[in-house]
């Protein structure tokens, strides 16, 4: 290989500008070292990624993205594998590309020999079309952030186009329990292999308000729902043009959840089934960890270590984590649309707490800037748990309202305004040796994570 | 008492958070001892105006918007503009406000007749307007709420503002009007949504409602806090970020 001077040139710069922020303190320098790398050298990325010897996943969906791909990178690091992965959820086309830049040599080189990519789903056409991957992983289409992507349907169009352009040496793994990911990769010339839920016992009597895809793509009629998990997901078909949904080639049974703990899921029938405990609460992670699973297996990966890196993996930053402060344990849970949120709401519903709980709900690009979503969310959930609740955040007014609409009595509603004011005020209001949860949109866990560093209690998401 | 709140189209224009609204008015009834029921109703099923008190009608996404405006068009569309010509009330959003007026011009596509309540039209523009908004009316003080369309709509001379825009585009980005009122029903472009964190636009529809019904015409006021911590803090922030 010759070097490529423009190429090692980006990557130096890259690699120190990473540095240098860390250094300055200025945060975790995700984005900004891909900046640097990619104004000196445009193709960089093309470049750095089709020298991956194992090639490279992509791993898109509106929820589930971070710790799906967290997980799938983990089963492969357990098996001995150098990979390559942008862990901090950074996953615009700079933050990926910095990911690249900090783990080659700076003649260009890949350390690593694998590759997993979160990628945003406005992102995903760029990306795929540069990295040229060889496994793409679908998790869902759930209403996200509309403000910034106009409307679902331009992310579920781009989507088509990107697959349709695929050729046939790629595979594309999607969950076919989402009607709207089984309708868009139907004419893929890439190789389709399906994920979801063969046997559930989990159901919903009805469609979620925040449902997105209860229509048939084919035909336009209305889709019946066999069973229904989560959302719009489930086993489906339509009465009108006999459409249903795939069948799976990687279909978990045996689904099992223990409360705020933990889950299992079998892959499989039968002797071969591959029985999988996670450390992961709720049905939502359930799904990600069926598709890192698979993944994982389509990747040719043995059962065993597959079993042993999801066994092992701990919640990605902030998805759900532990702190101590005060003689006081919080419990955070990150909300990022109304389907994630509504899966939290269902989850404590179900462990029928009593805790404190404070969600904080910021309008920031990252968080979705309407707070419109926030309606879309069943927050009558908490109308059931005897819970003190507290808002906070640069919307926490809007929602202190949400839960007074939900038929919350306003006596149970404190809004405590910004969080930097509203931690010390929660906190004072947990019982010693007690717990409280705290629900927190993605820029203000950032905030929440900053406010925890600094009374020492937890370390910078870089350092994990 | 008993006030019966229709959702139109509620199954398939149901975007950005309109469930808020519906449940504002059946709430705000409730909370003053009045019964409130939600319907919807959907593309080809009739309506039958008498088992209506208030009407909503929200947004969605072009592939949704092409089905409804076939559905009004005769009699369906004639009897909602006349009952609505008659002082039921309704509140309108994006979608549902477009199709109030005469007409709205998708980009690239054929047009879509509505039902020309409203002396307006609307067509598809050059740019997406997205962001807080906050507008001053003179029957309601100000309303805040967060816009987010690529459609214009144009206001015909006899047509009457909602309100002008002080923080954002509102109806058309050029002449700083925002939305449309006539007789009871109102059509604008904010989400947000907008009834919970505007009380007084919940209650105007509510006191028609119950007027037009049982000849009521004052309402008992309700502790509304939460909701003005809420629309104070989202006129500061449309004013931090437009």
């Amino acid at each position: 290989m010759t070097f490529d001077v423009r190429l090692g040139l980006a990557i130096a710069a890259g690699k120190m500008s990473a540095l240098s922020i860390r250094r300055l303190g200025r945060g975790g320098g995700t984005a900004l070292p891909g900046i640097v790398s990619n104004t000196i050298d445009n193709d960089i990325l093309d470049k750095l990624a089709t020298r991956v010897p194992g090639g490279c996943v992509v791993v898109a969906g509106t929820n589930g993205k971070t710790t799906t791909s967290r997980i799938l990178a983990e089963i492969l690091e357990r098996s001995g594998l150098r990979v390559i992965h942008n862990r901090s959820g950074s996953n615009l086309v700079r933050g990926i590309t910095a990911a690249f830049t900090e783990q080659v040599s700076v003649s260009g080189q890949p350390s690593g020999q694998i590759a997993v990519i979160e990628t945003d789903e406005a992102a995903l056409p760029e990306i795929v079309r540069r990295t040229k991957p060889r496994l793409i992983v679908l998790l869902n289409l759930f209403r996200d952030q509309l403000d910034r992507y106009g409307e679902l349907d331009t992310i579920a169009r781009m989507w088509r186009e990107t697959l349709d352009g695929l050729d046939s040496s790629q595979t594309l793994l999607i969950n076919a329990d989402d009607p709207a990911l089984a309708a868009i990769s139907e004419d893929s010339p890439a190789t389709r292999l399906t994920f979801g839920f063969q046997e559930c016992a989990h159901t919903l009597d009805h469609l979620p308000h925040a449902a997105d895809a209860a229509v048939c793509r084919r035909c336009g009629a209305t889709l019946t729902y066999d069973e229904l998990y989560l959302s719009h997901l489930g086993a489906y078909h339509c009465m009108q043009c006999g459409y249903r949904r795939p069948t799976l080639d990687y279909g978990a049974t045996d689904i099992q959840l223990y409360g705020l703990e933990s889950g299992h899921l079998a892959l499989g029938t039968g002797e071969d089934a591959l029985e999988i405990d996670a450390e992961l609460p709720g049905l939502y992670n359930l799904y990600n960890v069926a598709a890192a699973a698979g993944a994982a297996l389509t990747l040719g990966m043995p059962g065993w270590v597959v079993k042993a890196g999801i066994g092992e993996f701990k919640a990605a930053f902030g998805r759900i984590e532990r702190v101590e402060i005060d003689n006081r344990q919080l419990v955070l849970m990150l909300i990022k649309n109304p389907t994630g949120f509504n899966e939290v709401l269902r989850t404590l519903a179900m462990s029928a707490m009593t805790d404190p709980v404070m969600i904080v709900i910021n309008d920031l690009d990252a968080d979705g800037r309407d707070v419109s979503w926030l309606w879309d969310v069943d927050a009558e959930h908490l109308a059931e748990v005897d819970a003190p609740l507290y808002t906070a955040g640069i919307r926490s007014g809007d929602m202190a309202v949400r839960l007074k609409y939900a038929g919350i009595s306003p006596e149970r509603i404190t809004p405590l305004g910004d969080l930097d004011g509203a931690l010390d005020r929660f906190i004072e209001a947990i019982p010693e040796e007690g717990t409280a949860f705290v629900l927190p949109t993605y820029t203000a866990m950032l905030r929440l994570r900053e406010l925890l560093y600094q009374r020492g209690v937890v370390q910078m998401f870089w350092e994990q | 008492m008993k006030l019966t709140i229709c959702w139109l189209y509620g199954d398939t224009m149901n975007i950005y958070g309109d469930r808020g609204n519906v449940l504002a008015l059946a709430q705000r009834a409730r909370w003053r001892g009045i019964d409130a029921e939600i319907t919807t109703l959907a593309v080809g099923e009739p309506l039958d105006p008498d088992s209506v008190d208030i009407f909503f009608w929200g947004g969605g996404q072009d592939r949704e918007q092409i089905p409804v405006s076939r559905d009004i068009q005769g009699e369906k569309g004639d009897l909602l503009r006349r009952t609505l010509e008659d002082g039921a009330p309704m509140l309108s959003v994006c979608g549902g406000y477009q199709l109030l007026g005469k007409h709205y011009h998708p980009y690239g596509e054929a047009q879509l007749p509505g039902i020309g309540f409203f002396d307006a039209w609307s067509e598809a523009g050059p740019e997406r307007f997205i962001g807080n908004v906050v507008v001053e009316s003179d029957r309601f003080g100000s309303l805040v709420g967060f816009e987010n369309h690529s459609g214009l709509t144009f206001l015909g001379p006899t047509a009457e503002p909602l309100g002008r825009v002080r923080v954002g585009r509102g109806n058309n980005g050029k002449d700083g009007t925002e939305g449309c009122i006539r007789l009871n029903t109102l059509g604008c472009y904010l989400h947000g949504a907008l009834l919970p964190k505007n009380p007084a636009v919940s209650d105007f529809l509510v006191r028609a409602a119950l007027e037009r019904k049982y000849g009521v015409t004052e309402l008992e006021p309700l502790d509304d806090d939460l909701e003005m911590i809420a629309h104070q803090e989202a006129v500061r922030r449309a004013e931090a970020t437009r």
